[in-house]
């Protein structure tokens, strides 16, 4: 199962402290780990543990792009394939505990100032993960515009709402083959169109 | 990408004041009041659910607003069912409003409503009520629940078992169990009708329905499984795709092993498949009549007598049969090429996770498993792929008397050399072996001896990898490894920047015409120093602890050491160093640690020139030397020719001050009759002798061009170390004594070229005056300054005579504390 799937800025942002992320999107599957708490605090500690996330994939992020050496292509919207094509990725190692209660890896895509994200139970097929999580990216890049200026990503967050309900319904990573991811983007498209 | 209208979207959601947040609900609740909800009210619905969501603290929602809210949850229009869904998600249901889930009917609840209900549940309790009645769902028939729902069922269970495994009940596991074998072997093998609308399920059949199709193109002529295409999917073909995707975790929660199976029980399991096996009847079909006959299923056994979760188990080995089998086709598309690895992964994890619960399998399986592995292991491009396989070949090999070398070769040997640079197959690898190092340390006995290779994947991503090393790096030090284990670890930014050499020479033309080209690349490839980087790039162990001409080889690589991803390797070194001596000192003898010893004393000097690399790798030497003298003092012998050399060469005073200190100091305290009896008074005045040479040195002229002067530590560590030796030989009490008052005359008011700060030469003076008059009485100089271990641990609660008044006086505060 993917616990959370998320996308967070992976540049400076002024606000923030050198290490920090800001959080644009997070969908956590699933009930909480935690039982003995309010529900205020169950979500205050889902908030922070996200957090934690986002941090740890933003350090990896810069520590990739700084030994790679490679420069930033500023992209325009239209070359969403490129910007996937050109994408950092990495797996991050997270220990039982620190935040999770068990171990994740958490795989990433970088691409540009942004970072997908998507958090995955220990024993999960990766190589399917791999290929979700470039699937989702691409989708959110097209539909939502997020190589241009806009902050659809923000107002229009209900599309990834829809798009992980047909392709990571309720975290559940699935097996299709073209014509059955054809008939889900289809669908999808039919609700981006509204 | 990200814009400053984002960044100033979120300030103001987070920044909102109380007064305007309450006007715009109660606007809100007006819109939602209306007949029709267009544009405005869904923008509004957008912005409420960014300013709960952008800060971590809650916000409640008026209740008339959250009543519209749930309401709205059952909506027609799907995007009022994600806003409302989304927005309740992020604030807490009023209280005595909580959901009652013994009440809730999934069949009226669409995906949005289900996930916040389930995102919402407190107690466990919850979860088994809502699961009992999905589950209900699930028995009904076809017709009476809206289709649509059944589809998100599975994924919803899955969410729900991966934390709440006891939610089930066996009734409800045995249910499921047998609704996952139809789905997974009994689904429709022709293709569904309107494809066009998007629609999920068959409408009414207008023309004669087409048989499924494989990947290649080809007719279909076994059951449906995630591989198969049609112009479009009936639903059990859905399920039969969502089945799939939840059968591995469904295997491993309900179907694992309990630790207590002996080996008789085993051996009756085995009795009964294979005696099951023997009978070739067909498989009884369920409601779907197809007459294909199916290859994998001709051969399998007879699975009507089998119990629900047995068959299922059966099933899901005919399942990942087909999948390997239908792998072999050449897919048209990309996706549906990468789809088939997946499922290749898939399919030999339930292979093992059922071969595992029954050991009968594993022959049955093991011929396709090899086939595998013979197709796969040439192409590097499916190596994720074989990681599964030596999972396999791990836990099953034994059983089948297979030989397994091949695939060690390929996980110890090819993959770390060539695919060293892959992130995915790095964390794949070294999770494989973190989970099983046990078995591995004990199957695979050349695992050690491929050292060099594993630490290829640290060299070129440190900061990734670092956390699996501090995991496996204990397993990898072993008496036969250890020295070249050291020197493989300090050199490891070396490798780092010969890995980057070799994949740009890998890359790069031979020679590139009016390009800079870099001199370390054209070291790389030149035949006379070529050899130097081959020693690094070397696959296994064995072949020499480290090279004659590593200063070479560090001088070639100068230009290396500001690249990025060498510091960030250098980084790691010592937190690996430190590790390693943790390790070492529990597997090794005194001779190999006193051989640690003069590795760390000769590489002290030959190190990787990254500013501060040096420094830190010094600090984690002196504290391991402490350490190891500690532990064994007799140490100090085994080298003490070297650790005086060392100690005798003033040079070292400068450039390599901190280890220098700490040897110092250990020869000070441990060069004694009382550490070693081999220790001689001849031992002893020839150190004493060079430590004084030194001493003099330093004190009488300013410090060489470009070096500091030596810090007062370095000092006061020499007169320490030179006043513990005379205390134990009297004879040189007379030269040390000489020595100090000289001292405190010669600086009395006058500034000295080898100190420059007062604070220091003062503190340096007294150390001296202290030492001198504690030499003055011999006989208690030594046991001030060397005390003997009895008194320096302490030991007072042990002694009778001193524990019982310490023990009445505790006694006494206790009683007296109760009465208050």
């Amino acid at each position: 199962m993917v616990r959370c799937f998320l996308i967070h800025t992976v540049c400076p942002v002024s606000a923030l402290s050198a290490g920090e992320s800001r959080v644009l999107y997070s969908r956590v599957f699933g009930p909480d780990e935690e039982s003995e708490r309010t529900p205020e605090e169950r979500r205050l500690l889902q908030k922070e543990k996200i957090a934690a996330v986002a941090r740890q994939v933003r350090s990896a992020v810069s520590l990739t792009r700084e030994a790679s050496g490679r420069v930033l292509v500023e992209l325009v919207p239209g070359d969403e394939a490129l910007a996937l094509q050109d994408a950092d990725s990495g797996v991050v190692r997270l220990r039982a505990g620190d935040p999770f209660s068990e171990e994740m890896s958490v795989l990433w895509l970088g691409v540009q100032s942004l970072g997908f994200t998507m958090v995955c139970e220990p024993h999960e097929n990766l190589l399917l993960a791999e290929g979700t999580l470039r699937n989702l990216t691409r989708h959110c890049l097209e539909h939502l515009h997020m190589l241009g200026q806009g902050s659809e990503v923000l107002l229009r967050s209900t599309r990834i709402d829809v798009l992980l309900s047909r392709l990571l319904p309720h975290g559940q990573l699935l097996f299709l083959n073209h014509r059955f991811a054809q008939t889900l983007e289809k669908d999808v498209a039919a609700y981006m169109a509204m | 990408m990200y814009s400053h209208s984002s960044e100033s979207l979120i300030q103001q959601a987070r920044e909102i004041q109380e007064p305007e947040l309450q006007k715009f609900y109660s606007r809100l609740v007006k819109l939602l009041q209306g007949k029709e909800l267009g544009h405005e009210t869904v923008d509004s619905l957008q912005r409420l659910y960014l300013i709960l969501s952008a800060t971590k603290y809650t916000r409640m929602l008026p209740s008339d607003l959250q009543k519209r809210l749930r309401s709205l949850l059952l909506s027609q229009s799907e995007q009022l069912q994600v806003l409302s869904a989304a927005v309740l998600r992020e604030t807490l249901p009023l209280s005595g409003q909580e959901p009652n889930y013994n009440q809730e009917n999934p069949a009226q609840l669409n995906s949005h409503a289900t996930a916040l209900l389930i995102s919402q549940a407190v107690t466990r309790t919850d979860l088994s009520f809502f699961c009992a009645q999905l589950l209900r769902c699930l028995e009904g028939r076809p017709s009476e629940s809206p289709a649509h729902s059944l589809l998100y069922i599975l994924p919803v269970l899955n969410t729900i078992l991966t934390h709440n495994p006891k939610c089930l009940t066996e009734d409800h596991v045995t249910l499921v169990s047998k609704k996952l074998v139809d789905w997974l072997r009994y689904a429709s093998i022709v293709q569904g009708g309107g494809a066009s609308s998007g629609r999920f399920f068959t409408g009414p059949r207008s023309r004669q329905p087409l048989p499924i199709a494989e990947l290649d193109g080809t007719v279909s002529g076994d059951f449906f499984t995630v591989l198969c295409v049609g112009q479009g999917f009936t639903e059990d073909q859905w399920m039969n795709v969502y089945s799939f995707s939840m059968l591995r975790h469904w295997l491993l929660t309900y179907h694992s092993v309990s630790n207590g199976n002996t080996t008789v029980d085993a051996a009756n399991r085995l009795q009964l498949s294979l005696s099951l096996s023997l009978s070739f009847s067909n498989d009884d079909r369920s409601e779907v009549d197809g007459s294909v006959v199916s290859m994998v299923s001709a051969t399998s056994s007879s699975s009507r007598v089998l119990p629900p979760k047995e068959r299922l188990r059966e099933k899901a080995f005919q399942y990942c049969q087909r999948l390997i089998e239908q792998s072999n086709r050449k897919a048209h598309k990309k996706t549906d090429t990468e789809l088939q690895k997946a499922c290749l992964v898939e399919a030999v994890y339930i292979l093992d996770c059922v071969c595992v619960e029954d050991a009968s399998l594993v022959y049955r399986t093991f011929p396709s498993i090899k086939a595998l592995f013979g197709r796969l292991s040439s192409d590097l491009l499916y190596a994720r792929v074989l990681l599964p396989i030596a999972q396999f070949c791990l836990n099953h090999g034994e059983l089948a008397a297979v030989d397994c070398d091949s695939m060690w070769k390929l996980v110890f040997g090819r993959f770390p050399a060539e695919l060293f640079s892959d992130p995915f197959l790095a964390h794949e690898l070294l999770r494989f072996l973190r989970l099983n190092l046990e078995n591995i340390q004990l199957r695979v006995s050349q695992y050690t001896h491929f050292f060099p290779n594993l630490l290829k994947f640290l060299a070129w991503d440190s900061p990734a990898v670092v956390d699996d090393f501090v995991d496996l790096l204990p397993s990898l030090v072993t008496p036969g490894t250890t020295v070249e284990l050291l020197h493989t670890l300090l050199d490891l930014p070396c490798l780092s920047a010969t890995l980057v050499l070799q994949l740009r020479s890998a890359c790069l033309p031979i020679s590139e015409p009016g390009s800079r080209s870099l001199a370390c690349l054209d070291a790389f490839r030149h035949s006379s120093s070529r050899g130097l980087f081959l020693f690094l790039l070397r696959g296994e162990a064995g072949s020499g602890d480290t090279i004659e001409r590593l200063d070479d080889l560090h001088k070639l690589l100068a230009e290396a050491a500001d690249w990025p991803r060498v510091i960030h390797c250098a980084q790691t070194v010592p937190v690996l160093l430190h590790i390693f001596f943790n390790t070492v000192v529990m597997v090794a003898d005194e001779t190999l640690l006193a051989h640690l010893i003069l590795v760390m004393l000769e590489r002290s000097s030959l190190l990787f020139n990254i500013p501060t690399y040096i420094k830190e790798i010094h600090r984690v030497f002196s504290c391991h030397l402490l350490r190891l003298c500690k532990l064994h003092p007799s140490l100090i012998m085994y080298q003490s020719h070297e650790l005086l050399e060392f100690a005798g060469t003033t040079a070292n005073v400068y450039t390599k001050e901190e280890l220098y200190t700490h040897v110092v100091w250990v020869l000070g305290e441990y060069l004694s009759v009382s550490c070693d009896s081999r220790c001689s008074v001849r031992l002893i005045t020839s150190c004493f002798e060079a430590l004084e040479a030194v001493l003099f040195e330093i004190t009488s002229s300013a410090p060489p061009p470009g070096a500091t002067c030596p810090a007062p530590r370095a000092i006061n560590a020499l007169m320490s170390a030179l006043a513990k030796l005379a205390s134990r030989s009297h004879d040189l009490i007379p030269r040390v004594s000489l020595f100090l008052s000289k001292l405190r005359t010669l600086t009395r008011g006058r500034s000295v070229p080898w100190c420059s700060d007062e604070e220091d030469l003062v503190a340096i003076v007294t150390r001296g005056e202290e030492l001198w008059s504690l030499l003055k009485t011999p006989s208690i100089a030594q046991s001030v300054l060397t005390p003997p271990p009895h008194v320096i641990t302490p030991q007072s609660h042990r002694d009778n005579n001193v524990a019982m008044p310490l023990g009445l006086r505790t006694l006494s505060i206790l009683a007296q504390s109760q009465r208050h």
